[in-house]
């Protein structure tokens, strides 16, 4: 008799679980603009991170102001032109020309050669160029720098070929793992993080904050319905929907960017879901703790957006903070997961190398849990 | 099966919302709970449907403690809160049809008890609940409070804010409900609507002020109470104010309720008093004591 009552009993408890994931889903597919927050957000921003903010440069105008016009500073300006990052917009006669091109913003630095440049390499062994740059953009000005001392560093081994220098340090450098250093691989990580966090989280702490503000939670707790059956429900629709964000920004970065995903997608997989039910419970602590839905929104963007960009190494590397944020970042899950992405992602590495950070993430989506079926009310009080 | 309350007292933030309050529902009543707005009668429904607990006393719905037992009485009573508490972006059906799931049940299955109310709104079932009139909105939070056959059900002020036409529908519609055996307890700031009770508890500022049925508390009312009319309302009150006898001046419609301070008050005395005012079409008659009237008495 009693084993026949519980699974109609488990029958009648999942029928409810149903219909409230049910309701849940046609508060999502309703309101259009959450809908466009959900999935409209993810595409912008890769795109954006991706095309429109990156630190390389590619195309930059210059001027040359060429004093001397002879072979070897023709065969310099060649070897820029050709490059794929300058290309030469002007050519200048006279010095007072430099400030008014910076003035009027066509170029971005300016290349000056020295009379007789030619002339004076041969004799007195030196020549110099003088390079100017537009240093109101401070990186790009660095970048630009360095880009012409490479091609001018490489010209001079070029001229030095078959003369042998006694002592000589020839530094080797290999970028592995992102060898041509796309800024696009950085990004990736971090806005796939950024989302997730700010869909699972910000989503689930306004949709039970909505319940609070209507009036319709004081009906959900006189009903038989289990406070873990209203988080859960409300949990469920914003897993399947940040699992196919992630499935979108993934092959986005793929198809578009053509970042290599060098481990394995099943593992990636799985450690994304860790992540979105971390965030998911830090969704549910938000809500537990703002009776509105402007506050939540409010601690979701200030309390979990700003820490994940500033302080989860997405775009300031964490080894170069002081010493006190650097022990704050530990404390923010996008760290960790930021870490494994690039792991699993760029370094194509098993779960050998990131049981540590995935075992971090998971102790802490553990610890949220219980705080927030802790602090849930079963009560208004 | 009804309500028990027995010396319930309740503090907010340090100010005392309910104080010592003990009544019981009888099972099968439709019981008023009749006060102003900041009265306490929010706070005593949110105890009794187990949401707040009591900071002294104990009270049982439906032979269920309120602290110890609250999980079977969230199965056996239905409660309307104080704004429709819908779901605005769901449609009506979805909106009865979500409720009926988490209790359990089905639409069907207890068709019969919400027919009459249901009936109306039927046909706007495929509106979203964030659409529909006031009078609407209150049916279907009706009949979301009723879809699980409760034993209790509690009504949070379910009039406020509905035009008159629902307001008596909604109220003929609880006379049918009770007779279906559910035992009723509606919170309303409208004394007209507490002659339509069994029986009504005047509460202000956490305080129950008087139990009885609508007819003996009218009754109780201690003094001959006149209408009183003239050409021009807002100079009649501030006269009648200033009349040395004068023991309450309500107004009331198109009239002011008068009582005077004295047992032998001839009505003739305050027509001159009031035509030394200047005041013309001078009417003054008796009439009969209303629970509003009883209740300003009573808060004095």
């Amino acid at each position: 008799m009693k084993i026949k009552e519980i699974p109609a009993f488990a029958g009648s408890e999942m029928k409810r679980f149903i219909g409230f994931i049910k309701k849940e889903f046609y508060h999502i597919f309703r309101d259009r603009r959450s809908l466009f927050i959900l999935f409209g957000m993810p595409i912008a921003q890769i795109l954006l991170f991706g095309f429109a903010i990156t630190n390389e440069i590619n195309n930059v105008d210059i001027a040359i102001l060429d004093h001397s016009k002879d072979n070897t500073t023709e065969e310099i300006i060649n070897k820029i032109a050709a490059s794929k990052y300058f290309s030469i917009k002007q050519l200048i006669t006279r010095e007072a020309d430099i400030a008014s091109v910076f003035q009027k913003g066509q170029v971005k630095a300016v290349l000056n050669f020295e009379k007789d440049f030619s002339k004076n390499l041969i004799k007195d062994h030196k020549a110099t160029i003088q390079v100017i740059t537009d240093a109101t953009d401070p990186n790009t000005a660095n970048t630009i720098t360095n880009y012409i001392n490479a091609i001018l560093q490489q010209y001079q081994k070029e001229l030095n070929k078959d003369i042998t220098i006694a002592y000589q340090i020839i530094p080797q450098t290999r970028m592995v793992y992102n060898p041509e250093l796309k800024s696009v691989y950085m990004f990736v990580p971090g806005v796939m993080t950024i989302i997730l966090m700010l869909v699972s989280a910000m989503m689930t702490s306004i949709s039970i904050t909505r319940e609070k503000e209507l009036g319709t939670m004081e009906i959900l707790l006189v009903s038989p319905l289990r406070p873990f059956q209203v988080i859960i429900g409300k949990v469920v629709p914003y897993i399947f929907l940040s699992i196919i964000n992630a499935i979108v920004i993934v092959m986005l970065s793929i198809f578009i960017f053509n970042m290599p995903v060098q481990g394995s997608l099943i593992l990636l997989g799985l450690e994304s879901v860790l992540f979105i039910i971390t965030s998911l419970a830090l969704g549910i602590l938000i809500s537990t703790i703002s009776a509105t839905q402007q506050t939540a929104m409010m601690i979701s963007l200030m309390g979990l957006m700003l820490p994940v960009i500033l302080l989860s190494g997405f775009i300031f590397p964490i080894s170069s903070m002081p010493m006190p944020l650097q022990i704050i970042s530990n404390i923010i899950p996008a760290k960790w997961f930021i870490i494994i992405l690039k792991a699993i992602m760029l370094k194509g590495v098993g779960m050998q190398f990131i049981w540590k950070e995935t075992l971090i993430l998971l102790g802490m989506t553990v610890f949220f849990i219980a705080l927030s079926v802790k602090k849930y009310k079963i009560r208004l009080e | 099966m009804g309500i028990s309350i027995s010396n319930i007292s309740k503090s907010y933030k340090n100010v005392k919302t309910l104080h010592d309050i003990s009544f019981d529902v009888k099972p099968n009543e439709l019981f008023g709970l009749i006060g102003p707005d900041g009265a306490g009668k929010t706070t005593l429904f949110r105890i009794l449907t187990t949401l707040l607990f009591p900071d002294e006393g104990t009270a049982t719905v439906a032979g269920f403690d309120v602290v110890g037992d609250y999980k079977e009485i969230r199965k056996n009573v239905g409660y309307m809160p104080g704004r429709f508490s819908l779901y605005q972006d769901l449609t009506v059906e979805e909106n009865l049809n979500f409720f009926a799931t988490i209790f359990g049940t089905t639409i069907d299955e207890n068709y019969d008890l919400i027919k009459d109310i249901y009936v109306q709104i039927e046909p706007f079932k495929d509106r979203r609940a964030g659409k529909l009139s006031g009078g609407m909105k209150q049916k279907l939070a009706l009949s979301c409070a009723l879809i699980h056959k409760p034993k209790v059900l509690f009504l949070d002020e379910p009039t406020t804010g509905v035009d008159p036409v629902s307001r008596k529908e909604f109220w003929e519609m609880l006379k049918r409900l009770q007779q279906k055996g559910i035992t009723i307890l509606v919170s309303t700031p409208y004394m007209d609507e507490a002659a339509l009770c069994d029986r009504v508890a005047l509460i202000q500022d956490g305080n129950i002020m008087e139990i009885d049925t609508p007819e003996a508390i009218v009754k109780h009312y201690p003094k001959p109470i006149y209408n009183v009319r003239a050409h021009n309302m807002y100079q009649l009150i501030t006269s009648l104010k200033d009349y040395e006898f004068n023991h309450s001046v309500y107004p009331f419609g198109e009239f002011v309720h008068y009582t005077d301070s004295r047992t032998d008050f001839k009505p003739m005395e305050l027509q001159h008093y009031l035509e030394s005012k200047n005041l013309k079409n001078i009417e003054i008659h008796e009439t009969d004591a209303t629970i509003e009237d009883t209740f300003m008495e009573l808060a004095k």
